[in-house]
Parts: structure tokens; sequence; C-alpha cells
């Protein structure tokens, strides 16, 4: 395509010499061009191959291995896996990160979706409400957001002092069992400006004309909604389902400070992250740690997998 | 289409369909007031929790608990210097850290993800299907899959307790999310430009630093954004590699003054955590253009 100059230039000798050039030319040029691609790529080769692919390889291998940091790896073949199968914390971690990921995603994708709904009907202000909606995506994962959650869901929280009104007696949420996991969910309902966000530019994808006739045809609202935006707007819905569940299972920070670096009141904040930091990090379990992140991975790989063949069945992308 | 909506709630017919017997126009008036209320109390609530600690952090520590009202009876900036001094180093030294790992994060970010983003949008070259699938394939990969052997490899470098770890990652392009977004970008700038530009007899850098990233300043613009306050809200990686309190970060210093003072300093806490959000707020309200614009395209948070 960039050899269409030069090849104008050589198109007055159409003999075979001249032929032949013009093809050396085109080869120059594309070599030309390849160099210059792989020039530009350089850093992300190299980002690629030692910052990526090989540290994927490498907690591959350190998961056949037992390794403190100390000493070198020791291969123990499958013991690893098979410590995986009776280690109670590490179970206890997956109920905690399930229950998380399938709580609050749904969760979060229905409010995303009721909110884009409600404010896509030609709402005035709609690029303030959208941002006010939005800032919490932007801070639910820093560490200050997570102490000011430890404070709210505490003992002498805001949560607490807010019931005290209405004369009710709260408990300390985040240092009870049975509810220091909702608080974390409670947390990540909160972010869901940002695929609220992602439903706004969806919706508006969908052709007036489309709602127009089914007016015509007397659809109501509740059906419009039903037969029309939901069914257009499922590839979105999908994209937004994929991209919170991983990001769900990789919840890390809010856990952490919430339950102080423990996981606790009795494992019930946990995460399967949180675990995999304390037997890598805390304990300098590095054979053990990769196992798990490995698995972590896996999983991942087979929802997302899951997901997409899913797909098929429910999402209709247009024709 | 927001638009065309509104107008066609406007449209009087229809008004008079919806709700039969009243006045033409002011159902929809009452209604539309309605919503109004509705989405405004609602983002009351949502931003309810960050109103109360912003004016807990100006309260006196043992009022926070017994004042639930949101307008400060007393202003007292106590809890701001107390919380400033309240770790080894003053609050600043933190801050600076951070904003040195950020601002070295954002030039690489800028640097390689758009040099990738180049060669994928315009260039022909071998591979490039596969490297492409493989550069999206890295947007899902969890950090947590490569930690420890990174962990492993900056160790074996003594580079451990050093900010390299967090910025040498980010001028090799490892944030795939921009490389991403910038490609989906230059697709949509014309081809002709390019042509123009090659016609002049410009080669390919050229082509790339005097065409195409001028007219990306746009996603460059996402790209620092969110590149800033993904990196300013890091905790896990600054965790990881960081150890030496004098390195510590912002998310760091943070932890360590949570677990350090507990429940017992809460006014302190709220004033740095305040500090700590800061950056992000400006960023937000500077930026909230490219923002809404990056996630629509990406789906970024």
């Amino acid at each position: 395509m960039n050899g269409t100059v030069k090849e104008s230039a050589t198109e007055q000798q159409p003999d075979a010499a001249g032929n032949s050039g013009r093809r050396s030319q085109r080869n120059t040029l594309a070599k030309r061009e390849g160099r210059a691609a792989y020039l530009f790529l350089a850093p992300w080769f190299i980002g690629m191959l030692v910052i990526t692919i090989g540290p994927i390889l490498g907690s591959l291998y350190l998961s056949f291995t037992d390794y403190s940091l100390l000493q070198p790896p020791e291969w123990v073949g499958l013991d690893n896996f098979r410590r995986m199968l009776e280690d109670s914390r590490l179970h206890s971690a997956i109920v905690v990160t399930v229950t998380y990921v399938f709580v609050s995603v749904p969760l979060q994708l229905a409010l995303a979706l009721a909110l884009a709904f409600f404010l896509d009907r030609g709402v005035r202000g709609l690029a303030i409400y959208r941002s006010v909606y939005y800032l919490p995506s932007l801070l639910g994962s820093s560490v200050a957001i997570a102490i000011l959650w430890r404070q709210i869901f505490g003992t002498e929280g805001l949560i607490n002092q807010i019931l005290d009104v209405f004369g009710i007696q709260g408990e300390g949420w985040v240092s009870h069992p049975d509810y220091a996991l909702s608080t974390l969910i409670v947390l990540n309902v909160w972010t869901f400006g940002s695929p609220m966000v992602i439903f706004l530019a969806g919706l508006r994808q969908i052709p007036t004309m489309y709602y127009e006739a089914a007016e015509v045809d007397g659809a109501g609202g509740w059906t419009r909604f039903w037969r029309i935006t939901i069914p257009l707007l499922t590839p979105i819905i999908f994209f937004n389902l994929v991209l919170q569940l991983i990001g769900a299972f990789q919840t890390f920070t809010q856990a952490f400070i919430v339950s102080g670096g423990t996981g606790g009141p009795a494992d019930s904040t946990l995460f399967y992250t949180l675990y995999v930091y304390q037997r890598g990090f805390g304990s300098f379990d590095m054979g053990y740690a990769s196992a798990l992140a490995w698995f972590l991975l896996v999983v991942i790989a087979g929802f997302t997998a899951i997901n997409f063949l899913a797909a098929k069945r429910w999402v209709h992308y247009g024709d | 289409m927001a638009t065309s909506l509104d107008q066609l709630s406007d449209d009087p017919t229809r008004t008079v369909r919806d709700e039969p017997g009243g006045s033409p126009r002011t159902p929809s008036r009452r209604r539309r007031l309605y919503k109004h209320v509705i989405l405004i109390v609602f983002g009351f609530a949502m931003l309810y929790p960050l109103l109360w600690m912003l004016s807990s952090s100006i309260k006196p520590s043992d009022v926070i608990f017994r004042e639930p009202s949101l307008i400060p009876s007393a202003f007292d900036f106590s809890n701001y210097t107390e919380g400033w001094n309240a770790l080894a180093r003053p609050f600043h030294h933190y801050l600076f850290n951070s904003l040195i790992i950020v601002v070295a994060s954002v030039i690489g970010n800028l640097l390689t993800c758009s040099m990738a983003a180049y060669a994928f949008a315009r260039l022909q070259f071998r591979g490039k299907k596969w490297f492409f699938a493989a550069m999206l394939a890295t947007i899902m990969l969890p950090i947590h899959v490569v930690i420890v052997p990174q962990y492993i490899l900056f160790n074996e470098l003594d580079w451990i307790n050093t900010y390299y770890p967090l910025i040498v990652p980010k001028f090799l392009a490892t944030d795939a999310f921009f490389i991403f977004l910038m490609v989906q970008f230059i697709r949509g700038l014309p081809r002709e430009l390019d042509d123009a530009a090659r016609i002049d007899g410009c080669g390919h850098f050229r082509i790339y630093a005097r065409v195409i990233m001028p007219l990306c300043v746009p996603a460059l613009a996402t790209t620092a954004i969110f590149t800033f306050i993904w990196v300013w809200n890091d905790f896990y990686s600054q965790l990881i590699f960081l150890t030496d309190p004098d390195l510590y970060t912002v998310p760091v210093a943070l932890r360590t003054f949570v677990d350090s003072q507990g429940e017992s300093a809460w006014g302190p806490l709220f004033a740095m955590s305040i500090v700590a959000l800061g950056p992000i707020f400006g960023f937000f309200l500077a930026g909230q253009r490219y923002l809404v614009r990056g996630i629509a395209t990406t789906g970024i948070k």
C-alpha cells in the first residue's frame, strides 16, 4: 500500500527487468517496514519475555518445587497440589472468594444497568450524575477507602451511629465473622460506576427507530425494555460481566486493610489473593504460593472460556 | 439519542396518552422532577461516606462519633498536623515517593505503549496477528500469577527496596490496556495522513512522532490519567517490593498508620486518607472527559 508512489515511478518500464526491480523494491520496503515495526515493539517484546511470559513459566516450574528464596528450589512433584486438597484455610478462602464474586458482581451490574437505563432517558445534567456515580469506581480500590470502610462498619462507626438514631444497637460489622464479607460486597457494589458508563455508551448505540417502531406497534415501556434494550445490550452486558468477574477474583487491598492483613475475623475475609500473599510473602513459601497462583490463573481462564461459550447462547450481536 | 428521547417525552400527544385526564404538560414535568429528586438523593447517598470522611477529618477526634452532622460545628485542622507527623517521616516524604513512581510510570507508559500501539495499528510485520493476540491475552493476566517469579527475579537483581520493580516494567509496555486503547484510537485516524507524510519523505519514526502522536492526544491523556490513578492507588506491588520505611509510598504508609494507631486515631487517619485521595480527585475533575471516553472504549476501571 505504501509502495504505490514508487510503484508508479517504475511503471514506465514494462520489461522483465523492471518487473523484478519493482518486486525487489517492494520487498525492501516491506522489509524496512518490518524492521521498523520490531524496533517500535522492542520494549514490548522485552517486557513480554522478561516481565510476563518468563514469570508465567517460572511460576509453573516453581509450583512443582519447595522454595523459600534461601535455598535453590527443590523438585517435589505434585506435592503442592496434593497439599491444596487438604489445606482447610485454602478451602475457606475459595468459599469466601466465590461468595464475594458471585454475590457482588451481579448486584453491581444490576445496579449499573438500572441507573444507566434511568439516566439514558434524556435526563438534564447527565454528565454531572455520571461523574458523581463514577467517582467511587476510581477510589474503590485505594487504601484510604478501605480505611474509611473499616471505620464506617466498625463498632462505633457511621452505620451504627445512623442505626442508633433509630434506636437499633448495631454490631461491629467488620469484626463479626458473619458480616465482615458483606461489608466488602457493599464496597464492590458501590463501585458500579464504571460498568454504568460502559452501559450508557452501549445504550447510545441502540437506534431510536427501534423504539419508535415498537411504539407504533403498541409495545409498552416494559416490553420495549425486555424486547429491545436488553437483547441489543447483551454484548455490553457480557463484556462487563467478564471484566468485573476477573476483577473481583483478584480483590486484595480492601480485604487486606479491613482485616489488618489477616483475612479475619475467623478467615471470613480471607480472599484467595490474600492467602496467596500470606503463603508467598508472609511465610516465603514460594513453591506453594506459585501453585496457588497457577490455580487462580486456570480458574480465571476457565471462567472466561465458559463465559465465551455461554455467550453464544444468550449474547445477541445483531446482524 | 438522549436528546431525541427527551423530545419524545415532550410530545404532548404522548403525555396525554401516558396520563389520561391530567393536564397535558405537568405530569411529564413532575415526573422529570421526581427523577431528579431520586437521582440526587441516590448520588448524595453514594457520596455520603466520602463527605463524612472529609468533615470528620476537620473535627476534633472526640467529636467524630458524637456529632453525626456533616457540617462541623468548629473547624479544627489539628488532625492534619497530627497525621502529617504521626509516622517516622513527615507525610510529604511519602507523597514525594509516590510522586516519583507515578511520574516515571506515566512517562514509561506514554512512550512505550504508544510505540507498540503504532506498530500494531499501522505497520505490517511477520507474526503480527499472534503478537497482537498475545498482547490482548495479557490484559486479563492476574498479577498474582507473575508476582512470585518477578519477586525472585528482582531479588536476584538486588532491586527489592528500590523503585525499579515498580518503574522498569512501565518502560517495557507491560500495561497492555493502554496499547489496546491506543491501537483502537490510531485505527480511527485516516491513513491518508500517513501516506501524505510518506510522500513528503517521512520515515516511520517521523510519522509516529510528528503525525500520529499529535493526533493521539486524547488517547494519551486517557493513558496518563489512568496510569496516574492506578499507580497512585496501587497497594499490592508497592507492599511487596518496598519494605524499607524510608521508601514507603502513600498507600503503604497509610497501611502502617492504620495498623500502628488502629482505632485510636481516626481523626488523623481520615485527614491523611483525604490527603491521599486528593490527587485522584483532582485528576478526576480535570480529566473527566478523557476518563469517560477511556472507559467507554476499552472498559477499564
